[in-house]
């Protein structure tokens, strides 16, 4: 698959915005704490002026020089971490988890879906541009399982025909409420929490 | 006898109420803290070592102990407390609820801590997936700071304390503490040597101490209920409350806080619906998060959820991430996803986890489809067994144990799967199947 490096990056002001917070969390002479947030900060960049957040090699160069480290160690981070796309990616990054408690679950049939709605298989993208699909290790949401993270948010308790849903709704440019597509709160048991009924507070 | 609602820490876990700090604070959150701090580094070390607080990350090492290894006098290089939020276990997502619903918890706790320590500043570090969490932690942590409960005189306690957010990016290796520190400090996540431990040399070479999410968010509600009271529920040294996230083949699967050392049919029959089909459906539970092994329903019968109950089974609590398998389960397709799960996330950096880790994950799928030799157990079971142990850390450990549990319990149904592949593919090849 080939596609082209960009010969330029800088910083937009919201970008530097971030970054000026980002580098006041770690000592002075720490900067290369910073490296990891602004990888995010550039593909965060690259998402919103090109509809694709991905990590450009010259990008790399920038936050070398202004974290004063050796590019090199910049690609080595960029590469090592799973969340960083070296390439370009579609509108969409559709991030499916396939381990084990979301296997259990029913991931399988998820897989199947964003096949079907999406047209593609994982590592691909859609020829529209819309959609990357990924298969990626476990989320984090297990007792919500299946979960499949479209961008920053998670979509869970999923079956083929409500993850078909979720596809076709996002193809319409629609962005469905995040969380449980069974209407569960959050982590609680399905029909209704059965603890913290009697607690105090609001 | 279950928990009551009363003796919950986590009182938001479900986010039925607002996180803010302001219904934190209705909530209890934030109450007296700097008399807290005001009764000193001692007696808060102390407390906890009496409460029996085990770490929650799934190491289960004493709290109290642990924070009392940071060095006693202060000197020219600082002191840190870091927060591990990269909850990555394949199995666990309590860490999530807490940030997310419950976040004063762990600020409070937090402050708490890091002066316990004699640190001035904290950084919590969390999983790059969780943004979402992220953002409400950040928000709250801003909130913390404009109530003056964060940053000089926290709390007005007379201690300066900082606390930052700091986002991972994808990789369960940083869950490993030292691996987590040089992410921290801008590196790949491969893990150190120790000695030296964080104590000594830890984040930019100072002492360092790092604690789980959930750990560090139960101390103030033990400091303000008592040692005694935390170390009330549960068995002895299997002390205090859990969040356990029950998932799998059960009807409701869900996250709830209970009683340590309570009985795994009664956490899974009452908190989540029990299992698909009935108990009598159950084949397996993985008891702590996918490094612990297996235990057939024979176990699971009667055995106790805490560090020690499971240990005599040759697994563990881990991150008490109960995963429930039916009999419908593939369960030598269920082992094999997992050891694809430790091969993708090998740092690399060690040979025998580098390489072993692919190696059993290919050997395992082999074994899903039965393309194997019954002698090729042994040999898997072996090699496992000269990986374990000899990496810099528990990641493939971690990655073996699944497998060693399979063959422990399973190993007839994986005989039976190469009989049969051996029987379909003997068949002479006049007689194809129209199917295939």
């Amino acid at each position: 698959m080939s596609f082209e490096q960009p010969e330029h990056f800088a910083f937009d002001a919201d970008s530097e915005t971030e970054i000026a917070k980002i580098l006041s969390k770690y000592p002075e002479a720490k900067k290369a704490s910073g490296v990891i947030p602004l990888l995010y900060v550039v593909q965060r960049q690259m998402g919103r002026s090109t509809g694709s957040a991905w990590v450009p090699k010259v990008a790399m160069d920038v936050i070398a020089a202004r974290l004063n480290m050796p590019p090199i160690r910049v690609y080595e981070v960029a590469t090592f971490y799973f969340m960083f796309n070296m390439k370009p990616i579609g509108r969409h990054h559709l991030q499916l988890c396939g381990t084990t408690p979301c296997m259990l679950r029913g991931s399988d049939d998820v897989m199947r879906a964003c096949h079907d709605a999406a047209g593609i298989r994982p590592g691909q993208s859609s020829s529209d541009g819309l959609f990357t699909l990924t298969e990626v290790e476990c989320l984090g949401a297990c007792v919500n399982a299946p979960v499949l993270q479209v961008d920053d948010d998670y979509y869970e308790d999923l079956d083929y025909d409500r993850t078909v849903a979720l596809i076709e709704a996002l193809k319409r440019g629609e962005r469905p409420a995040p969380g449980s597509s069974i209407g569960r709160q959050t982590s609680a048991p399905e029909g209704g929490p059965l603890t913290l009924i009697d607690v105090g507070g609001e | 006898m279950a928990l009551s609602d009363k003796d919950r820490i986590f009182t938001n876990l479900y986010g039925l109420q607002d996180w803010r700090l302001a219904a934190a604070q209705k909530r209890g959150n934030w109450d007296g803290t700097g008399g807290i701090l005001g009764k000193g580094r001692d007696w808060i070390i102390e407390e906890m070592k009496s409460s029996g607080l085990r770490g929650r990350g799934g190491a289960g090492f004493p709290t109290g102990m642990k924070w009392s290894f940071m060095p006693k006098q202060a000197s020219e290089r600082p002191h840190y407390l870091v927060v591990n939020a990269d909850e990555s276990e394949p199995g666990t997502c309590k860490d999530r609820d807490i940030i997310r619903h419950d976040p004063h918890t762990l600020i409070e706790g937090c402050l708490i801590a890091g002066f316990a320590m004699g640190a001035h500043a904290g950084y919590i570090y969390i999983r790059g997936e969780y943004y979402n969490e992220s953002r409400v932690l950040d928000a709250a942590i801003d909130e913390a700071y404009a109530a003056g409960l964060l940053g000089r005189n926290a709390a007005g306690s007379g201690w300066d304390f900082d606390l930052y957010v700091h986002r991972g990016a994808g990789a369960y290796i940083c869950g490993e503490e030292t691996a987590l520190i040089e992410s921290l400090e801008g590196k790949k996540g491969m893990p150190r040597l120790k000695p030296p431990f964080p104590a000594a040399v830890g984040l930019y070479g100072c002492p360092t101490t790092v604690n789980n999410v959930e750990t560090i968010a139960v101390v103030p509600t033990i400091l303000r209920r008592g040692a005694a009271w935390f170390a009330g529920f549960g068995r002895p040294k299997n002390s205090g409350t859990k969040i356990f996230c029950i998932q799998g083949h059960v009807n409701k699967p869900c996250n709830v806080e209970e009683e340590m050392s309570i009985p795994m049919r009664e956490l899974i029959e009452r908190h989540a619906g029990g299992v698909r089909g009935g108990w009598d459906n159950l084949m397996c539970v993985i008891p702590g998060g996918s490094s612990t092994p297996l235990l057939p329903k024979h176990i699971c019968d009667d055995v106790l959820m805490d560090f020690d109950a499971l240990r005599e089974h040759k697994s563990g609590l881990g991150t008490a991430g109960v995963i429930v398998m039916d009999k419908s389960t593939d369960i030598v397709r269920a082992i094999a996803r997992l050891s694809r799960f430790y091969k993708h996330e090998s740092c690399g950096q060690c040979t025998p986890c580098r390489e072993g880790m692919g190696w059993v994950s290919r050997m395992m799928d082999r074994m899903v489809e039965g393309r194997a030799e019954i002698a090729e157990i042994d040999v898997l079971e072996d090699v496992t067994k000269r990986i374990e142990g000899h990496t810099i850390c528990a990641l493939a450990d971690g990655g073996v144990w699944p497998v060693q549990g399979l063959i422990r319990h399973y190993r007839p149904v994986m005989e039976a799967r190469i009989a049969d592949y051996k029987a379909r593919h003997a068949a002479p090849a006049a007689l194809p199947m129209a199917a295939e």
